[in-house]
């Protein structure tokens, strides 16, 4: 095991960061500050409880969920495309590490962003808003896991681009609706019978439906059942990343 | 004795279908400087790249001190330092930092000892905080052997790596190069440049269209292929090569002008003092001489296009 390599990629990747943590970290926490100031305090005022959460509590954990999966996915997917279309990558194939070490360097590192973002938004909502979190270590456990998940995801969105707009297609056109219908705003009860069917079929439920639970007890589907899905996408990155790594598919020739 | 790179018969085919090596065998010599002629295209960036680890071999083996790249890739790639063709690094990291990351990527515990030695030998102590943006581009080259050499590898690989460096420069690296020869490192380098190849390596080998042709001491082969001509500009044109000179090595120009003798350099007898007799007694007059020697740059385009 190249520990030394794990960490070399890992505290690259953090350096990177913290080079630019003002729009990496600040960007995030305005927008979800304009989030509150828009839909929890002018509109949430006049908004009925959500099955006893005030709106403004209640859209904490989906708008904390909307910035992770959407950092951790460009995050990670910009941390290997980059040195993809640098060139730098010769370095990192040429290396003697693994590829279970490269994904975990640049994986961790990109999770890790994200569960400090997690928790950053966190901690600015309290500023906005008044909730308690009744499961903390599920909580912490839901962040971290989609966090690890959505930063693989990113990590494969970044093997497989092959260029900047293609880098950027799959959270703008993909993630951020899913997110946005994924009821990171509304409960899944507020739709009409046909569409909370068809919101089903959206990942992004399971994990938001999930990460609620964990801070008011409530939630739009079983939390035993986001669990499972939220292990079911991670399992499927990992195997869609053994692929890549194994046919060598857009890094070796 | 023993080599440190084995390569037993190893063929490339890309996706394209374009076959860039087509079986090829080589052996490299622990601690010599062994210089890979060719021209564009012939495969030897890809022959590196299979050998570090960026390009997958169709088929064939490679061994870099004894373990197999692909089934012992740890334990042969920390033995291996590469600095590629083309100046790719992170322009926004300063030069520190980047070695650092890469001697730990290759899995050496950290020693700022051994990157300072490093950045001292290549004159980039003064600039080991400046971010590599900021460098000149030979800096950058400079940076790339850094990196390179950060893990302390036996085996260097150098893609071309006097590639639009100036003249001044290239003495230096040229210099650097054989100083790291002598601190026990095997050094394999590809050039356009035959004069660095005259200049530095132990050995030649010369690859044409994915495969080798050639490899030899470059001594023996400046020796074997280096012939050398003696021009003589004649005062009168001549229609043909007269007859009593019939059994000698000699062509005359087109024009009839000039009359070239080839010999063999290294001879005892060149046969230039006796020519020059038998052109007097047969009143064949000159009124200039020059003696010239192929250059490898001459060997090497011969070579190349017999093919």
């Amino acid at each position: 095991m190249n520990t030394y390599g794990i960490s070399a990629i890992y505290r690259f990747e953090l350096a990177r960061w913290f080079r630019t943590l003002v729009q990496s970290l600040l960007s995030p926490v305005i927008s979800t500050s304009l989030y509150f100031v828009v839909f929890g305090a002018a509109i949430g005022s006049r908004m009925a409880e959500i099955e006893g959460v005030s709106y403004g509590a209640f859209i904490v954990p989906g708008l904390i969920m909307l910035s992770v999966l959407t950092e951790s996915i460009s995050n990670a997917s910009f941390g290997i495309y980059m040195p993809r279309y640098s060139g730098t990558i010769y370095e990192v194939l040429s290396a003697p590490i693994s590829a279970m070490e490269i994904v975990i360097g640049y994986v961790g590192a990109a999770a890790t962003k994200s569960i400090m973002l997690g928790l950053v938004i966190l901690a600015t909502a309290r500023l906005f808003v008044p909730f308690s979190i009744e499961h903390p270590l599920w909580m912490v456990s839901f962040l971290v896991l989609t966090s690890l998940t959505f930063s693989l995801f990113g990590f494969i969105i970044g093997l497989w681009a092959s260029g900047w707009e293609k880098l950027q297609i799959v959270p703008i056109m993909i993630v951020t609706p899913l997110a946005f219908l994924g009821g990171s705003f509304y409960s899944i009860g507020m739709l009409p019978e046909f569409w909370q069917k068809v919101a089903l079929f959206n990942p992004v439920v399971y994990l938001i439906s999930g990460f609620r639970w964990s801070f008011y007890g409530v939630s739009d589907v079983a939390v035993g059942v986001s669990l499972g899905m939220t292990f079911f996408f991670l399992t499927l990155c990992l195997i869609v990343i053994w692929w890549i790594f194994k046919t060598g598919y857009r890094l070796k020739a | 004795m023993q080599s440190i790179i084995s390569v037993q018969n190893l063929v490339k085919t890309y996706a394209s279908g374009f076959q860039a090596l087509k079986g090829v065998d080589l052996e490299i010599r622990r601690g010599e400087i062994f210089a890979l002629l060719g021209p564009n295209g012939a495969g030897k960036t890809t022959l590196i790249s299979i050998i570090c680890g960026i390009v997958n071999a169709t088929s064939g083996s490679v061994t870099a001190d004894g373990h197999d790249i692909r089934k012992d890739f740890r334990a042969a790639r920390s033995k291996i330092g590469l600095v590629p063709q083309e100046l790719t690094s992170d322009a926004f990291e300063s030069v520190w930092r980047t070695m650092k990351f890469s001697r730990g990527l290759f899995g050496k515990p950290p020693n700022p000892a051994h990157l300072e030695k490093v950045l001292k030998d290549l004159s980039l102590w003064d600039k080991k905080d400046s971010p590599i943006l900021s460098l000149s581009g030979g800096m950058k080259r400079r940076v790339m052997i850094a990196k390179a050499l950060s893990h302390e590898p036996q085996i260097l690989f150098l893609d071309e790596p006097t590639a639009g460096v100036d003249v001044e420069l290239r003495r230096d690296m040229w210099d650097m190069v054989r100083s790291l020869r002598d601190s026990g490192v095997t050094i394999i380098l590809t050039t356009h440049y035959i004069e660095e190849a005259e200049e530095m390596a132990d050995r030649i080998g010369v690859i044409s269209k994915g495969e080798i042709i050639l490899v030899e001491e470059k001594n023996t082969l400046m020796r074997k292929l280096g012939r050398k001509q003696l021009t003589l500009h004649l005062q009168a044109p001549l229609q043909q090569i007269p007859t009593q000179l019939a059994n000698r090595q000699l062509e005359l120009s087109a024009d009839g002008a000039q009359l070239i003798y080839t010999f063999d350099a290294q001879a005892d007898a060149t046969g230039i003092a006796s020519l020059l007799r038998q052109l007097n007694e047969l009143g064949i007059d000159f009124k200039d001489l020059h003696t010239s020697e192929s250059s490898l740059e001459e060997i090497f385009v011969s070579l190349v296009h017999q093919r």
